[in-house]
C-alpha cells in the first residue's frame, strides 16, 4: 500500500510518459494494497490442483502478471530440463544465494530470515539496484513464488515450478520486473537487453549446466592468433553476456 | 606456443599465441604430438562454414600426452597418452546419457548462434567455428580439453601415433556411416567419395559384413586406396555412375549409399554447375551433386548414410525419391566416444591399421602449404598428419 502511494505519488510528479505508466502500474499495487486480496495462489495456482499439460509454459496459474497487476515492465519466462533429480534441481534454486552464479542481472543474494531476502542487481560504474523480496509460497519439489516487499525500490515477482519428465527435471521460471522509471527503471531495462525472454534463457541453460556438469563451460581465457579482421558478421557477442569473462584457475607456463 | 590459425577465406597461417590455460575444473592441458587435417577443415579454410573469426585456432584430430589436469579430473593424469574426440561431451546431459555425444547439451558456450541454426544446439567441438563452440583447435603445439575427464581415450605405447590418431575422428566417422547402413550379411554398399573418410567407410562396411563395396571416386590414388581395401571403383566424373551401378547390381541398385563426399561435391552433371552458381551467387549454402546421386542410386527400401558435413540448406534435394523409394536417411556428427573401445580392439587385432591412410608427414609450419595441397588433391595428397614438436 504504501509502495504504491509512493509509486503513484511519484508518477504523478512526472508529467511525462514513464511517470504516467509508473502511476498506472502503482494502481495495481495500490489495489491489492487496498484490499488485501492476495493473488498469489491464484497465481501460482496451487489450490486448484489442475493438471498440467506437457509442454506449457504459461498457464495462467503461474504467471506473475496476476500477481503483478498486468504485463508492464520486464516479464519473461522460459523453461529448462536438467537430468537430475528434483529434490536436488530445487534444493540449489531454493538456496537464492546461489543464484547469481547463473542469472546474469544478479550481483549478489543474500539470506535473511523468516523468508526474507536481499537482492543486489549488477549495474555499470558502480551504480546497482537493491531490494528486499520475501517468499510467498513453496512447495517442496513443486515451486518457490517470491516477490518483492512493499517499499522497495524495483517492484518485482518471480516463480519457478519443477516437474519431473522422463528426459529430467523440467524447470520452468516467471520472471517479472516492473522498475519505476527514471534512472533506475533504465537500468534494470538494460540488465535485460533487448530480448528479456533470451536473457533469461540463458540464465537457465547456465543453471542447467553447472547442476549437470558442474562447471559453466567457456572458451575465455583460451588463445587465439591476430584478431583484427575478417570477423564473420554472425560471431559478434551476444548481448545477454553469455561470453562472461573468466580468469583461467591456472596460468599456462610459457612454453 | 605456435598454432594454425584461420586468417580469412582461403588464408592459413602458423602463429605465435599464448600457451592455453586451465580455464575450468574438469579441463586438461595436452601437448600435441599429432595432429592431422581433415576434410572437413577444407570447409572452413573456404569460408563454407560461417561465424569463424580471424585468429581461430584449427584442428579437431589431434593426440598427446596430458601436460596438465584441473582439479575436477581424476581418471587421467600427467603423462598419459591420449587421442582426443573431436566432438566436446560432458558426460551428464541426457544426450552423453544416451551415448549420443556429438549432441552434447552442456558444451557449447555459443549455444544460442547454433540454435539460430539449427533449432538446437549439437556439441561443441574443436576449432570449428564459433557457433559450434569457438573453441581453439588441435593444430598447435598444446591443445585445452574441456571435459577431459569424458573426452580423452588413453592409448596403449605399443601403438603408434598414426595407429590411432584417427580414432579422434575419421575412423569413427567412417565406421558410424557403415553402422549406419543396417549392413546385413553381403550387402552391397556404394561409397562416395574416396577421400579419408570414405576409405574408413570401405574398411568398415567390410568390417560389418558387407559382401561388396563399390567407391565412387575419379582421384586415381584414391581409387587404388580403395581398391587395395577390396572395393571396386567407379570414376565419379563418369556420366553413367547410375547406369554402372544399377548393372552392376543387377538392376536392383546397391542395399545402401554412404555420402562422404559432403558440401563441396563436384561432378560432371549440370546440377553441379547449377549448385555452384548458386552458392557462388549465395543463393544456397552447399553443393550437394553426391548427395542426389546416392538418394537416386539406392535401392528401394535402402538407407542413405551421410557422414559428409552439410552446413546448412540443400537446395533441389530429390526427396520425391526418399519417398517414393521408402528411403531412410541417417547422418550426424560422430558420437565418437561410443566407438572408441571397438575401434581400438579392432587396430590391437590387427583387423585395421589406420596408418594406411596417411601419405604425408610434416611440421606444423607447412600447414598452410599442406592445406592448399590436400584441397586441391596435389602431389597424391589423401591425408596430413603435422608433428608440432
Amino acid at each position: 500500500m504504501v509502495a504504491g502511494g509512493l509509486l503513484a505519488a511519484w508518477g504523478l510528479q512526472r508529467r511525462d510518459s514513464i511517470g504516467g505508466s509508473a502511476a498506472v502500474g502503482a494502481a495495481a499495487l495500490l489495489y491489492r494494497g487496498a484490499t488485501g486480496h492476495c493473488h498469489v495462489y491464484d497465481a501460482l495456482g496451487v489450490e486448484h490442483g489442475r493438471q498440467r499439460g506437457t509442454g506449457v509454459i504459461a498457464d495462467r496459474y503461474s504467471d506473475t502478471r496476476a500477481r503483478l497487476g498486468g504485463s508492464r515492465g520486464i516479464h519473461a519466462e522460459a523453461a529448462v530440463t536438467i537430468n537430475k533429480p528434483i529434490a536436488e534441481v530445487f534444493r540449489f534454486w531454493r538456496n537464492f544465494e546461489n543464484l547469481p552464479k547463473f542469472m546474469e542481472h544478479l550481483e549478489q543474494v543474500a539470506d535473511r530470515e523468516e523468508g526474507i531476502s536481499h537482492w543486489v542487481a549488477k549495474g555499470p560504474a558502480g551504480v546497482s539496484v537493491e531490494w528486499d523480496a520475501r517468499i510467498i509460497n513453496e512447495i517442496d519439489n513443486k515451486l518457490i513464488a517470491w516477490q518483492s516487499l512493499e517499499g522497495a525500490t524495483v517492484a518485482t515477482a518471480g516463480s519457478v515450478n519443477f516437474d519431473e519428465t522422463e528426459h529430467g527435471t523440467r524447470v520452468r521460471i516467471h520472471l517479472q520486473y516492473d522498475p519505476p522509471g527514471g534512472r533506475v527503471g533504465a537500468l534494470v531495462a538494460r540488465l535485460f537487453g533487448e530480448d528479456p525472454r533470451q536473457t533469461v534463457r540463458e540464465d537457465l541453460r547456465r543453471f542447467k549446466r553447472l547442476l549437470e556438469t558442474g562447471e559453466i563451460p567457456t572458451t575465455e581465457g583460451q588463445p587465439s592468433g591476430g584478431r583484427s579482421m575478417a570477423t564473420h558478421p554472425s560471431a559478434k557477442r551476444p548481448r545477454d553476456g553469455s561470453f562472461a569473462d573468466q580468469r583461467p584457475l591456472r596460468a599456462g607456463a610459457a612454453r | 606456443m605456435r598454432a594454425v590459425c584461420w586468417q580469412g577465406t582461403n588464408r592459413i597461417g602458423v602463429e605465435r599465441v599464448p600457451d592455453p590455460a586451465i580455464l575450468n575444473p574438469r579441463d586438461a592441458i595436452v601437448r600435441v604430438t599429432s595432429t592431422a587435417i581433415c576434410g572437413s577443415d577444407l570447409h572452413l579454410l573456404d569460408g563454407f562454414i560461417p561465424t569463424m573469426r580471424r585468429g581461430d585456432i584449427l584442428g579437431h584430430e589431434f593426440m598427446g600426452i596430458v601436460e596438465d589436469v584441473g582439479p575436477g579430473v581424476k581418471n587421467i593424469q600427467r603423462g598419459d597418452r591420449v587421442i582426443v574426440p573431436f566432438p566436446i561431451s560432458c558426460g551428464s546431459c541426457w544426450f552423453c546419457e544416451h551415448e549420443l555425444y556429438s549432441c552434447c547439451d552442456n558444451s557449447n558456450p555459443n549455444a544460442w548462434m547454433a540454435e539460430k541454426f539449427y533449432g538446437y544446439s549439437p556439441a561443441g567441438l574443436f576449432g570449428y567455428s564459433h557457433m559450434m563452440g569457438g573453441y581453439a583447435g588441435g593444430q598447435a603445439q598444446f591443445a585445452r580439453v574441456p571435459f577431459a575427464d569424458v573426452g580423452p581415450f588413453k592409448v596403449p605405447e605399443s601403438l603408434t601415433d598414426e595407429q590411432v590418431l584417427f580414432l579422434t575422428d575419421i575412423f569413427p566417422t567412417g565406421y558410424m556411416a557403415a553402422e549406419n547402413c543396417n549392413i546385413q550379411a553381403g550387402d552391397t554398399v556404394a561409397v562416395w567419395g574416396g577421400g579419408p573418410v570414405g576409405q574408413f567407410s570401405i574398411r568398415s562396411a567390410f568390417l560389418l559384413g558387407a559382401g561388396r563395396v563399390i567407391a565412387i571416386e575419379t582421384v586415381p590414388e584414391r581409387r587404388r586406396m580403395a581398391e587395395a581395401a577390396g572395393a571396386e571403383t567407379l570414376d565419379s566424373m563418369d556420366p553413367g555412375v547410375f547406369e554402372r551401378l544399377r548393372d552392376m547390381t543387377g538392376g536392383i541398385g546397391p542395399d545402401s549409399c554412404i555420402d562422404a563426399v559432403g558440401m563441396e561435391a563436384h561432378g560432371p552433371h549440370v546440377d553441379y554447375y547449377y549448385d555452384k552458381a548458386k552458392t557462388m551467387a549465395m543463393l544456397a549454402t552447399d553443393r550437394i551433386s553426391a548427395l542426389r546421386q546416392a538418394i537416386h542410386a539406392c535401392r528401394k527400401g535402402g538407407t542413405v548414410s551421410v557422414p559428409g558435413v552439410y552446413g546448412g540448406f540443400l537446395d533441389k534435394l530429390p526427396f520425391g525419391a526418399v519417398v517414393q523409394k521408402g528411403l531412410t536417411i541417417k547422418s550426424g556428427q560422430t558420437h565418437v566416444h561410443r566407438y572408441l573401445p571397438t575401434l581400438l580392439r579392432y587396430i590391437e587385432n590387427g583387423d585395421i591399421d589406420p596408418s594406411f591412410v596417411v601419405t604425408h608427414r610434416v611440421s606444423l609450419d607447412d600447414a598452410p602449404r599442406m592445406y592448399k595441397t590436400f584441397r586441391d588433391k596435389q602431389d597424391g595428397c589423401i591425408k596430413v598428419v603435422m608433428k608440432p614438436h
